[in-house]
């Protein structure tokens, strides 16, 4: 157990940043309603969830969350690109990328 | 001691970057702001010494996410419309509740063993290259293959939702 330390350099600042950019992201995903900004506020709530994990990897020594964030990574890629043609293809249809318009999948 | 002050600098313009992520109304500025967040998250790789994870994280995220999300901003060609608005009392109350999850967050913490403590406990070697590969060709090696499967199923989903429907049908 180590000493106390200030908060620079502690893991509580870390996992404060953390949760500070997952929170942005929810409430963007919450208020905006352009669809690609929606995709671009998940994306940032996965980078905090990467963040999280890189710091209790550090914290414990171990590599094995840094896999796990290499994985996320990998789905976070494959995410966006489904994501987007189906934006695109919404794009297509509606003429719009509002969320609002793109409330039922039947046309 | 030097290293706080540039942790707090780095930590604060994180958080101000990603705030003008979802307060710009252009959606291009949006995607710039979120470049400017993943650049200072990387930047906190380093300092953890995640060395890999640093170079993966601008080059996978900032360097081709980003620009797939750019390139379908500009495809789209949004110019001339209108950015949809939400109305107040939405972003009023996604406000409370984001709020509420975050003072949720901070009092989860609050309750830890862990607060205070350094985050460099332990020996920094974990995040190079040479271990995260020993690792990841002997213990994920299944996880790994398996990821090259999800990777054609997107790339194949994504060329089937994209394509244009009438070339289809003739």
């Amino acid at each position: 157990m180590q000493a106390a330390n200030s908060i620079g350099t502690s893991l509580d600042f870390f996992l404060f940043v953390a949760f500070a950019l997952f929170t942005i992201g929810a409430i963007g995903a919450m208020t905006r309603k352009n669809m690609i900004v929606l995709l671009m506020c998940i994306e940032l709530m996965l980078n905090a969830v990467n963040l999280l994990l890189v710091t209790f990897s550090t914290y414990y020594g171990s590599g094995d969350a840094q896999i796990f964030v290499f994985f996320t990574m990998v789905v976070a890629a494959a995410e966006a690109t489904v994501g987007l043609s189906i934006i695109i293809m919404a794009y297509r249809n509606l003429k719009s990328i509002d969320i609002d318009m793109f409330n039922q999948l039947k046309n | 001691m030097s290293l706080q002050v540039i942790s707090i600098i780095l930590g604060s313009l994180t958080i101000a970057s990603a705030l003008m992520v979802i307060l710009s109304k252009h959606p291009v500025r949006s995607v710039i702001y979120l470049v400017v967040t993943f650049f200072f998250i990387t930047s906190m790789y380093i300092m953890m010494n995640a060395q890999f994870l640093a170079i993966v994280n601008m080059i996978v995220y900032a360097g081709a996410i980003m620009v797939l999300f750019l390139f379908v901003l500009m495809l789209l060609n949004l110019n001339k419309e209108v950015e949809p608005v939400t109305n107040r009392g939405a972003q009023i109350s996604a406000l409370i509740a984001g709020g509420s999850l975050f003072l949720v967050l901070i009092s989860a913490l609050k309750e830890t063993l862990i607060l205070g403590q350094n985050y460099r406990t332990q020996d920094s070697s974990i995040g190079l290259v040479k271990e995260l590969g020993n690792l990841l060709f002997s213990k994920y090696i299944v996880a790994f293959e398996i990821t090259s499967i999800l990777f054609i199923a997107a790339m194949v989903g994504a060329i089937l939702l994209a394509k244009r429907e009438k070339q289809i049908i003739e």
